[in-house]
């Protein structure tokens, strides 16, 4: 039983250091370790939510630019298409215009062609009308030189009324 | 016996036990990480047991000139309580002259002494070590203690600093210096920088006791409590690690330590004690009224057993951890008294006993230091409660297994 009897002295000096103690570490170790791990993990709770913010504003802008990305490219086709369609067109036009001015050039140089050729034609007619009317103007003068010939032509000339 | 297995602690545990097993995890993480520093101290424990034979022998060479057979059996009694209980001089070794008396080598304390008739006394107490009067006290030797009394028997109150003492002020002094150190180092490199070394390992205790033991039992509160339940924490474990060192005081394995720290539990857990508490200790809801008077009275004996438990359970593990040891060690002289081969055939068994022991003293040091602190957290935690409605049926059925 002289083991289970505490001591006085050996009861009042630990109770007078575990007092001692408790009060210089509470002082100086544990509250600036404990405020200190507070202040860590707080920073540390800060930093995740910043990095799950920035995170998520990265991923938005990320959307927004393929967003923007889709439409520009949408743009770029509607663009190039329109272009494509109004290159089509000019060309069309400038074709159809120049198609028309072709056959308009086609159709005045064959007027001008046939005109040409008609006057060309009607001056040979007359030309060859006039000879042919001094060929035979030079032909009477000589044969009518002639009374069988005056004769014979009064006979001609009264066949062909005859004939009319 | 029955101290060891006190209801309301187990009780506790067991709802408590899946979660443990982290905390058994570390605390065996703990233990290993002293193991490395503890190596060397093994190596002087063997040096320790070398020693002792000459005492050891003294008393065979007593045996043999005719004194009675069972004197070696008391004497190894009388060395193991010799260790274990607190002593006013530090005793380092005995020399052994052949022939001669032994001389005993320690390092004399000092004796403070408040007698009734002759007011304070300071001296030292090599003055009184070998029984002899001086200013009219002297030291007296049971079989498991020693007290210092007056030769007139007149009361006197012995506040020396004993072995124990002494040791509890290496232990304090280096708990200051390590944890200030520690504490100095969060203000040099700044809160958000890892820790490093030392105070990466004071670090790692203090959350685990803040996240597994103060989070979970006082909820909100902890932040008040954490001071109290580290320095409990840290001030059982360096003292228990001290008195495992060769030559080390039994300080922790002291009734008088055990129960001024159970007492300071006691009172922190009663001044922090809250209106709910009291209603469900004195006034146990839904409790038949017959059952009622048993089962307040029940309650009211918890309260009391409760630091009870805590007292018995720190002494009761460390001094018997101090003695299995010290056991085994003897073991050797006890063969040895028989015959000297037997003993020294018998020594490379003992070593590895005691090594493994000693191994085992490492571990429980820390877990004796943690279940302390951890029950202390858990008794506050209760008289702390408020009252509302997912408690009542928790304590319902804990008023119910008590």
């Amino acid at each position: 039983m002289d083991l289970l009897t505490p001591e006085l002295g050996l009861f009042f000096w630990t109770l007078l250091a575990f007092l001692a103690v408790f009060f210089i570490l509470k002082k100086f170790a544990w509250q600036p370790i404990l405020s200190s791990l507070g202040e860590r993990e707080k920073g540390i709770a800060d930093s995740i939510a910043t990095a799950e913010r920035v995170k998520n504003e990265m991923s938005q802008l990320k959307n927004e630019n393929e967003k923007l990305l889709m439409q520009a490219r949408e743009e770029r086709t509607n663009m190039l298409k329109e272009a494509k369609e109004t290159r089509d067109k000019i060309v069309n036009e400038a074709k159809d215009i120049a198609k028309a001015e072709a056959n308009k050039i086609i159709t005045d140089a064959q007027q001008q062609i046939q005109q040409q050729k008609m006057a060309a034609l009607t001056e040979v007619k007359n030309e060859i009308g006039n000879l042919a009317v001094e060929v035979a103007g030079r032909i009477l003068r000589k044969q009518l030189n002639a009374s069988e010939g005056q004769d014979a032509y009064m006979k001609m000339l009264a066949e062909d009324i005859k004939l009319n | 016996m029955f101290f060891l297995k006190p209801k309301p602690i187990t009780l506790h545990k067991i709802s408590k036990v899946v979660m443990n097993f982290k905390r058994l995890l570390f605390l065996l993480v703990l233990g290993f990480t002293v193991l490395g520093g503890s190596v060397c101290a093994n190596g002087q424990a063997e040096n320790n047991t070398y020693n002792t034979p000459p005492k050891e022998s003294s008393e065979a060479a007593k045996v043999e000139g005719g004194k009675k057979e069972e004197g070696g059996k008391l004497d190894i009694a009388k060395v193991i309580f010799g260790h274990i209980s607190d002593a006013h001089e530090w005793h380092l070794f005995t020399l052994n002259h052949p022939g001669g008396e032994p001389t005993h080598v320690s390092m004399p304390l000092p004796v403070v002494i408040y007698h009734s008739t002759k007011g304070l006394m300071i001296f030292s107490s090599s003055k009184i070590a070998e029984g002899e009067s001086y200013e009219g006290v002297h030291l007296q030797k049971d079989m498991m203690k020693e007290h210092i009394v007056s030769d007139d028997g007149a009361k006197l109150y012995d506040f020396s600093i004993t072995k124990n003492v002494l040791s509890m002020l290496i232990g304090v002094t280096i708990l200051l210096v390590v944890l200030t150190k520690a504490s100095k180092k969060y203000a040099g490199i700044g809160a958000m920088k890892a820790p490093s070394g030392m105070q990466n390992f004071i670090e790692m205790i203090i959350m685990f006791l803040r996240d597994e033991v103060a989070i979970p039992y006082l909820g909100k509160e902890y932040k008040k409590y954490m001071p109290l339940l580290l320095t409990t924490f840290f001030f059982i474990w360096i003292n228990n690690l001290l008195g495992l060192l060769p030559g080390g005081a039994n300080f922790t394995g002291n009734i008088a330590v055990t129960s001024c720290l159970a007492l300071i539990s006691f009172i922190v857990i009663l001044a922090k004690s809250r209106k709910h508490f009291w209603s469900h200790l004195l006034n146990p809801p839904g409790v038949p009224g017959a059952i009622k008077p048993m089962l307040v009275l029940i309650e009211v004996a918890s309260l009391f057993i409760k630091p009870m438990a805590l007292m018995i359970r720190l002494f009761a593990n460390m001094m018997a951890g101090h003695i299995v040891i010290l056991a085994l060690i003897s073991m050797i002289f006890i063969f040895a008294a028989l015959n000297t081969f037997v003993g020294a055939g018998f020594v490379p068994v003992s070593l590895a006993f005691t090594i493994f022991i000693f191994f085992l003293e490492l571990l429980v040091g820390a877990i004796q230091a943690f279940i302390f602190t951890n029950l202390t957290a858990v008794f506050i935690g209760q008289s702390i409660e408020e009252g509302h409605g997912e408690h009542e049926a928790h304590d319902s059925h804990e008023a119910h297994a008590h």
